[in-house]
């Protein structure tokens, strides 16, 4: 952090150079073919298939069970397989088909959880990622006075834990002006809390994912977006025409990212959330336990519900993943 | 880290000042775009984490609760009643048992998956997923899915290890005061394996094939191979995954709500768990600011040398 003007910098997500791909594709690679003897081999395979499937049981039963009906759930020995299978738990958990009295006074289904998390994990992920852009893009490709001194702090306050600013993060939401109920001095109501701004709105820049952008940003030559300038186009323009596609892997990356973090985001909304109607999956999923509801099959069919579209996510973007990961070190 | 670099800096800015100190308006108001590109970032930060920041250290000195009216000033009595708090020293050290325990293990059989991997086998892609599939899955739902299996009646656990005559009769896992602990460590240590695994695979592929070839030609058996050529050389990764690990088990919640509510007796009553106690139970703001500025104390280290970490990656 010596001189943070020089722009000479090697980004950490910078594309690879061209010549890095066949270099890294010769014959052999890092570990040598033919190496393996039959014996390591099997013994390889002794330690992985076990292993495997001891990380695999949990989720196959979880699997399983969700299209169990309770009573084969609580059954010892354990239920693989089921009999007769059962979309019972889908249905009552979704809302649809015939439900008994319990689930019909229940109201709505616990399905809004996966709207409301849906609704939240994309704002936050599209507006998290375009302003995250802006910032980076102006901190990397812009000089203009204060800049470094901004930049610092914000890469200062990635070192406080964000358990530090929960407290006050929940009463400066309670007291957001004119929203909830509130007067302009910010009292009166409940301002954001148990509204989707207050998950939302906070979530939306993230210091982290701005040094990332910028670190990338930096790679891109300065000669193009003068070329761009020359040509007439205004900042807006440049950046969203040059710079923006020019960063995809990059977006992508932090897009992925924040979406899993927001989907699974866990203490935010547990505190400032209340009406069970407007609650996210991960939150309605863990109050369900704590509450003790008894209708397990109802939840291992929301866990498995919840669970999907991080898979699809993974499954799509696995490519980007693992190398994001192995360059940022985060899982979301 | 601001710290350091603060005299330099400044020194350097001072200059600017002297020579630009009439043009600085006219500058302002040329790059006047670049202060609306980063307009929204600043204003959400600088109200959710600077004025967050300073209100939070407002209120360690203070006597808030939600519920009263009244939030008197107290000087430094939360600080006082912190460090005679038994509950809290409890907090400290149940979650010191936890990252020394977790982290650790999930280096470690991420480290030897990794190796395993590493070779040139048929099905890595699918043990690769196999591991990795737990990383994907929401963190609320292992932690859900885990409770059910350690129930003490109807657990798979208990079915499988009296059914191959492990134990005797059944352990009420998350419910035994000597088991909760290690019980939700195992969960996170499934749950944390497959990126360990991830990024280890990652750095053992950045490390040259010339370096083993020589290696086996001095005679070096696979042990010797892995001791003296592979772990050195994974140092970089090592020491991020134990940063990046250590910080993150510092704050361990989720799975303590969800599985066993900081019991039994406090037993998994972390700091971050205890914060919250404080703060949404028991509603004293002020002093569940003061616990969470005595984590935000333990993570520093940590953190600047994540940030250190961050800074050697850009700039390599």
């Amino acid at each position: 952090m010596t001189d943070l003007t020089e722009e000479q910098r090697v980004p950490a997500l910078a594309p690879p150079p061209p010549d890095r791909r066949t270099k890294r594709r010769r014959p052999g690679g890092s570990r040598g073919e033919g190496y393996v003897s039959l014996r390591a081999k099997l013994a390889t395979y002794l330690i992985l298939a076990p292993v495997a499937i001891l990380f695999v049981a949990p989720f196959a039963w979880l699997i399983s069970a969700s299209f169990q009906p309770i009573s084969t759930i609580f059954a010892n020995p354990p239920t693989w397989l089921p009999d007769d299978p059962t979309l019972d738990g889908y249905k009552g958990f979704l809302n649809v088909g015939e439900l008994t009295e319990a689930q019909q006074a229940q109201g709505h289904g616990d399905w809004r959880w996966f709207a409301n998390s849906a609704f939240v994990a994309i704002s936050i992920t599209v507006l998290q990622t375009f302003f995250n852009a802006l910032c980076a893009y102006a901190f990397a490709k812009r000089r203009f006075p204060g800049r470094n001194v901004i930049f610092v702090l914000f890469l200062a306050t990635m070192m406080v834990p964000g358990q530090v600013t929960l407290i006050p993060n929940y009463i400066i939401i309670q007291n957001i002006p004119f929203f909830g109920g509130n007067d302009w001095l910010g009292n009166g109501g409940h301002g954001w809390l148990d509204s989707y701004w207050g998950l939302i709105v906070p979530g939306v820049v993230s210091a982290f994912g701005i040094f990332l952008l910028r670190q990338y940003m930096l790679s891109i030559p300065d000669e193009l977006l003068d070329a761009a300038r020359v040509d007439g186009a205004g900042e807006l323009r440049i950046f969203w025409n040059v710079v923006l596609p020019l960063c995809t892997p990059a977006l992508a990356a932090n897009a992925i990212f924040t979406f899993q973090g927001a989907w699974e985001d866990f203490f935010w909304p547990l505190i400032i959330m209340s009406d069970p109607e407007k609650l996210t999956a991960p939150v309605g999923l863990a109050l369900f336990v704590v509450q003790n509801r008894t209708d397990w099959n109802l939840l291992f069919a929301g866990s498995v519900i919840a669970t999907l579209p991080m898979i699809l996510v993974f499954v799509i973007f696995q490519r980007h993943f693992v190398r994001g990961i192995a360059v940022t070190g985060i899982k979301g | 880290m601001s710290r350091a670099v603060a005299p330099e800096k400044a020194e350097a800015e001072a200059g600017t000042r002297r020579s630009r100190n009439t043009g600085l308006l006219r500058r302002v108001w040329r790059e006047r775009s670049a202060y609306l590109f980063i307009a929204p970032g600043v204003i959400i930060f600088s109200v959710f984490t600077l004025a967050a920041l300073m209100f939070a250290f407002y209120l360690t000195f203070h006597r808030w609760s939600i519920i009263e009216p009244d939030k008197p000033y107290v000087g430094t009595q939360n600080y006082q009643d912190m460090i005679h708090d038994e509950r809290f020293v409890r907090s400290v050290l149940n979650t010191i048992y936890f990252t020394g325990a977790s982290v650790p293990l999930t280096m470690i059989i991420g480290l030897g998956l990794a190796l395993l991997l590493n070779q040139q086998i048929r099905g890595r892609a699918i043990f690769r997923t196999a591991y990795y599939l737990p990383v994907v899955t929401p963190f609320v739902v292992s932690a859900l899915l885990w409770k059910w299996l350690y129930n003490g009646e109807f657990g798979l656990f208990n079915y499988y290890l009296l059914r191959t005559r492990i134990i005797d009769e059944p352990l009420l896992w998350l419910s035994s005061q000597n088991l909760a602990m290690p019980a939700v460590v195992l969960m996170t240590v499934w749950s944390g394996v497959g990126f360990s695994m991830v990024v280890y695979l990652a750095g053992l592929q950045a490390i040259p094939a010339q370096l083993y070839e020589s290696a086996k030609l001095d005679g070096a058996g696979m042990w010797r191979r892995i001791r003296y050529v592979t772990i050195p050389l994974l140092r970089p990764t090592t020491l991020f995954l134990l940063v990046i690990g250590i910080i993150g088990s510092l704050q361990v919640f989720t799975q303590i709500f969800v599985m066993t509510s900081g019991g039994p007796v406090d037993r998994t009553t972390t700091m971050v768990y205890y914060m919250y106690l404080w703060a949404f139970k028991y509603y004293d703001m002020g002093y569940a600011s003061t616990l969470a500025f005595a984590l935000f104390a333990m993570l520093l280290v940590f953190t600047a040398l994540q940030l250190r970490l961050f800074r050697d990656g850009g700039t390599q």
